[in-house]
């Protein structure tokens, strides 16, 4: 670093580590905290990906595969009517919502499948919140032949039920979650429970970049395209790097993807936000960095939302795929050192967003995704007020689409179905197999 | 080999005796703070003859990856019903006084929250001999080796069908007491047969560190199966069977009945001594 670049954010530079360590540490976070049973399959796991990495036809199958297959590179979209609310701010997104499957999950199933294929394994079980990761999981199964099964919180199989029929489409089976509080962590306790009894054949797809090393390197190396197209497409539209990059974080996988190849970059402000679901100050909220404390949960040493004794507490958020009471180890790695800045955005900040990028640029995002929205919209906004000359590029990784969040969209904006004005014509009757499965009316939020 | 600790002596004395130990597991906390530790005075003393030699004593945890259906509900009531992490020390005593050896299980996070010393101190002061760490392994013991040195606790660790001999050695030599012989890959839970898992997993123990005692969890239910495995193994853990006895008796709106739990206590007592 020849010169201390201070980015818009006042964030620290990087500090020039290569991580994780060998032993998959980010200093006093990550590593693997797990059962015995499962070193084995975690060292061929890391085995398995570091001579993948290097070898050409790896390489090259899995490129292949981006772009014939997944869509790739993904385009940046200018969003010029959105950025009218954004301060000065321009804000530019990078549409990982227009690879297959719909989201970014599909970049780190490819390569894991990939993996899973040259360990020899037959079978892939998975964890989900949203439904995004299980279904890129089965989609990537349903394309090599693996067999496949995803493990789903109750609670968010009945808020995705899209999501969860289009598993089923695709062959996988899907358990749904009772245990706990019947979300995505219960998923993930359920799928280790499972992968400890059948890790001969079975390969664990984690989705994100937490869990026991080396998944959180392992996933951020296959969802790195996103920073590594993203970095390349400012330069050569704009001349320049983007001022801050946003993403909204869950475990993270979108994130760091989004982040990774900026990280070097002083340049550049890392923003990460968290799902504050109701506020962070009520409590229920899902926003681990912001609101919670360093323990160790699924396999890795993180901030996670806990009670004084470290039992996990339950995270809120009306975002399935944020609902996660940890955080991978990397981002709190990245915010132990300063080098990226960790905001809550609310349920309500998230859905204003959702809304008015629908409106103002006919882009439905994931709710996911609409975190990183508003909070690159408060971003704008703040910057504005403390300089009013300064006209940011702002990326901001749209990490899905909005089709299977319709339903929770209808229930908090209240529609009730009904179209606006009917003309012309006598009143036709429907057959009762359309009425019968007509949309139930929304009683609630 | 796995180093001698506070377990030792139970072992010898077992050996002695020519047979196995009977290592039981029960959550505190379940059917409730005070009725979980009548129930291990009831394992350690079932009435008519002896009952376990060490308790295995369960911390409930929020998202215990290691354990099955059983295990799981009674942590998730003790929860509910608001077992804290210090009501181990409670049940500690309670086992020590009861004449058995007292034996944690517990997962990570609830250890470090506690304080990885602080834990270490306080329990070797309640009278505990060793904790049992599912998803701790030397790897990551950096602060857990010296703490429970500095003061004088058995760390158990698990080893398991997929470990391979390096790993085997490795986790033998850092641990004190005795060593966990997960013999089936999987989560807790009593199976109806037992398979040779155990004696082949004990063997290749054996072969790489032939002076570690070795406990062997495989989901054993009662007397018969405890046998078979105390034949080759230096301990036979039961976990849930006895739970499974609480959780019925529990539901039957008698949490205070543990005649099913003497009498299973008493049984696999039994099944240990007549196995060789």
């Amino acid at each position: 670093m020849a010169e201390n670049v201070r980015n818009i954010a006042g964030q620290k530079p990087w500090d020039g580590r290569s991580m994780p360590d060998a032993r998959g540490h980010f200093d006093r976070l990550g590593g693997k905290f797990v059962p015995e049973a499962l070193y084995a399959a975690l060292a061929e796991l890391e085995e398995a990906y570091e001579k993948a990495v290097i070898d050409p036809d790896f390489v090259a199958e899995l490129d292949s595969l981006r772009v014939n297959y997944a869509g790739r590179p993904t385009p940046l979209t200018e969003a010029k009517r959105f950025s009218e609310h954004c301060g000065n701010a321009r804000i530019v997104f990078k549409r990982e919502d227009l690879n297959h499957t719909g989201s970014h999950k599909i970049n780190n199933v490819l390569g894991q499948a990939l993996l899973t294929k040259r360990m020899g394994k037959k079978r892939v079980i998975a964890e989900t919140g949203a439904g995004q990761h299980g279904v890129a999981t089965a989609t990537a199964a349903a394309l090599f032949g693996l067999e496949c099964r995803v493990y789903m919180g109750k609670v968010d199989t009945d808020r995705q039920a899209l999501n969860v029929a289009r598993m089923q489409l695709l062959g996988a089976e899907v358990i749904a979650v009772e245990s706990g509080s019947a979300t995505l962590k219960d998923a993930m306790n359920e799928a280790m429970r499972e992968w400890v009894a059948t890790v001969d054949t079975t390969h664990y797809l984690i989705g994100t970049v937490a869990g026991p090393h080396p998944f959180p390197k392992v996933v951020r190396e296959f969802q790195r395209v996103i920073s590594t197209e993203a970095r390349q497409q400012f330069l050569d539209t704009y001349g320049q790097l983007p001022d801050a990059v946003c993403a909204c974080v869950g475990g993270g996988s979108n994130a760091l993807g989004s982040f990774a190849d900026f990280i070097p970059d002083d340049s550049v402000a890392l923003y990460g936000f968290e799902a504050g679901g109701d506020g962070v100050e009520t409590g229920r909220h899902a926003a681990s960095i912001t609101g919670g404390s360093v323990g160790v949960l699924h396999g890795t040493r993180t901030y996670l939302l806990q009670d004084e004794d470290g039992q996990t507490e339950e995270s809120h958020s009306i975002s399935a795929g944020l609902d996660y009471p940890g955080v991978g180890p990397e981002h709190s790695y990245l915010h132990d050192s300063g080098r990226a800045t960790y905001e809550p955005v609310t349920d309500a900040e998230a859905m204003e967003a959702f809304q008015l990028l629908t409106q103002t640029e006919g882009l439905m995002p994931a709710i996911e995704s609409a975190h990183a929205i508003a909070g690159a919209m408060r971003l704008g906004r703040r910057i504005a007020e403390t300089d009013p000359q300064a006209r940011p590029l702002i990326m901001v990784t749209l990490s899905g689409r909005g089709d299977k969040d319709v339903r929770t969209a209808i229930r908090w904006f209240g529609l009730t179905g009904e179209v606006d004005q009917t003309m012309g014509g006598d009143p036709v009757e429907l057959p009762e197999d359309v009425t019968a499965h007509a949309e139930p009316r929304p009683e609630e939020i | 080999m796995t180093a001698p600790g506070n377990c030792t002596p139970v072992f010898d004395r077992a050996a002695a005796e020519g047979r196995s130990v009977f290592i039981g597991y029960l959550p505190v906390g379940y059917p409730s703070v005070p009725g979980s530790l009548d129930a291990m005075r009831a394992l350690v003393s079932p009435g008519d003859g002896p009952g376990a030699d060490i308790v295995e004593i369960g911390i409930p945890y929020s998202d215990p990856m290691m354990d099955g259906v059983t295990i799981q509900r009674a942590a998730t009531r003790a929860l509910e019903r608001g077992v804290r992490v210090r009501d181990v020390l409670a049940a500690t005593e309670a086992v020590a006084a009861a004449g058995a050896t007292p034996c944690v299980m517990s997962y990570w996070n609830l250890i470090e929250q506690y304080g990885c010393d602080a834990f270490a101190r306080d329990f070797a002061n309640a009278g505990g001999a060793g904790v049992i760490t599912p998803d701790l392994t030397p790897d990551e013991a950096d602060e857990w080796t010296p703490a429970t040195d500095e003061h004088g606790v058995d760390r158990i660790y698990l080893v398991a069908p997929s470990s391979t001999d390096d790993r085997i050695a490795l986790t033998a030599g850092a641990g004190r007491g005795w060593l966990y012989a997960t013999a089936v890959m999987g989560v807790t839970g009593a199976r109806e047969t037992t398979s040779d898992a155990g004696r082949v997993l004990t063997e290749r123990i054996r072969r790489i560190s032939p002076e570690t005692r070795i406990g062997i969890g495989i989901g054993v239910s009662d007397g018969a199966q405890a046998a078979e495995i105390g034949a080759y193994a230096d301990a036979v853990i039961v976990g849930s069977a006895l739970v499974r006895t609480l959780i019925e008796a529990d539901d039957a709106g008698h949490p205070e009945d543990l005649a099913a739990l003497r009498a299973l206590s008493l049984d696999l007592a039994r099944g240990v001594r007549a196995a060789r």
